[in-house]
């Protein structure tokens, strides 16, 4: 018997990202990661910057978001997010440049910076870097 | 008439514009393709966005976002659309010119404006108009760091209470040579109507309808001014593209009259030698 399966979208401003039919789906969700599965029930969910985790047959596969929304709804799950990036499209030196900046701002901590923002750009980050290490 | 070698000069002068616009021409074709291209990439995020924001309006949640919150203007944004360059044809009179026709329309009001595009801040600078802030150097294919940019600093200004009121003016793209300069109102949002949502679905919100609504809300608006880049951008470039083509055009008329005349002169000089030469030589043999 074939596995039950669900139809998995991300898209971007910028382009459709990704379109596949999987097993499982794991989000990183405003209150903690989430698990979606086949036949999920109706559901909008605001995401975090971070990781998301996708089942395609037997293997788990990963891609970085920059924050966004998750809509599960007829057995399709959407991700609308402003970026996302599958593993081959990750320039690592970039995401470490990235990295070491927003710690850099964070460390120093002047008045004059934003730290929200540079949270974020913290989060961005390092998701993109466990997305590409793992692969 | 002009001598023989004037002509020739000025042919030759308008040969070269010919080619000039000739390859302005193309190279706006060119870019109207990428941004067509562009439109068509960002039409699924464009819908889904909607679609969740009718989603959460339909759900009944709680609206009270300062995002959509109308309150009595006093100061008006003005985001004023127009052009890098110039050399399209009445692209930037025509988004001028509407924007200033708009803003007329609120006198009693403070308004500020927000130029994006260099031609549109020109204007608006030596009109004497109030500048807000302005956003030049705008890419050819839009892209979304720019609209949030943009989207970023009227929200701000927007919650800040800077305006109480946002518009946008831009060009919509209807096709290559149909271009129709628009107002409208971005700030407060207009909540898109629940017809569109077609069947009720009993959604889930993680972690609540508010909270989603308040994410949401500043992709929206972002969203919103990066298609009004991408519409603005593809009729600056139908536009470049027309004017340019009707100005190859109007050369090689040009062209083929100043040929007219050269061979005209041309043989009138030759007519002439020829009486000289003949009423010269009759002249000798008497």
């Amino acid at each position: 018997m074939s596995e039950k399966t669900l139809t998995f979208e991300v898209v971007t401003p910028v382009r459709k990202v990704l379109s596949k039919e999987i097993t499982s789906l794991i989000v990183p969700a405003i209150e903690g990661y989430l698990g979606v599965l086949p036949n999920h029930a109706p559901l909008i969910c605001g995401l975090e910057p971070g990781v998301v985790k996708y089942k395609e047959g037997n293997a788990y596969k990963k891609l970085a978001i920059s924050g966004g929304f998750l809509e599960v709804s007829h057995n399709k799950a959407t991700i609308i997010a402003n970026a996302a990036e599958l593993p081959e499209d990750i320039d690592v030196a970039r995401a470490k440049a990235a990295k070491e900046r927003a710690e850099k701002r964070l460390k120093q901590r002047t008045p004059d910076i934003d730290l929200a923002r540079a949270e974020a750009a913290l989060k961005r980050a390092m998701a993109r870097l466990k997305v590409a290490n793992d692969s | 008439m002009a001598s023989v070698r004037d002509i020739k000069r000025r042919i030759r002068s308008i040969k070269n514009t010919q080619q000039i616009t000739k390859a302005m021409e193309m190279v706006a074709a060119a870019k109207l393709r990428r941004v067509q291209d562009s439109v068509g990439q960002a039409r699924p995020y464009k819908e889904k966005i909607k679609e969740v924001l009718s989603r959460i309006v339909a759900s009944g949640a709680d609206l009270k976002e300062p995002l959509l919150e109308v309150r009595t203007p006093k100061k008006i944004g003005y985001v004023v659309i127009s052009a890098e360059r110039g050399l399209a044809g009445g692209y930037n009179a025509n988004i001028i010119k509407k924007a200033v026709v708009s803003m007329a329309k609120h006198r009693d009001l403070e308004i500020g404006v927000i130029p994006v595009g260099k031609k549109g801040r020109d204007f608006f600078r030596r009109r004497g108009y109030p500048i807000e802030a302005e956003f030049i150097n705008l890419q050819d294919v839009p892209t979304i760091e720019e609209a949030n940019k943009i989207a970023d600093f009227i929200r701000n200004s927007y919650t800040e209470g800077v305006f109480d009121e946002v518009y946008l003016v831009y060009t919509e793209f209807i096709n290559t040579i149909q271009h129709k300069p628009v107002v409208s109102r971005i700030l407060p949002i207009e909540t898109p109507s629940e017809e569109e949502t077609g069947e009720e679905l009993d959604y889930i919100f993680e972690p609540s309808p508010e909270l989603v609504l308040n994410k949401i809300l500043p992709l929206y608006l972002a969203n919103q001014v990066f298609s009004a880049l991408t519409e603005a951008k593809a009729s600056e470039h139908g536009a470049r593209m027309t004017a340019m083509g009707s100005a190859t055009d109007n050369a090689a008329e040009i062209i083929d009259q100043l040929t007219l005349s050269y061979n005209r002169a041309r043989q009138d000089a030759i007519t002439r030698e020829i009486t000289e030469i003949v009423s010269g030589a009759n002249a000798l043999k008497q």
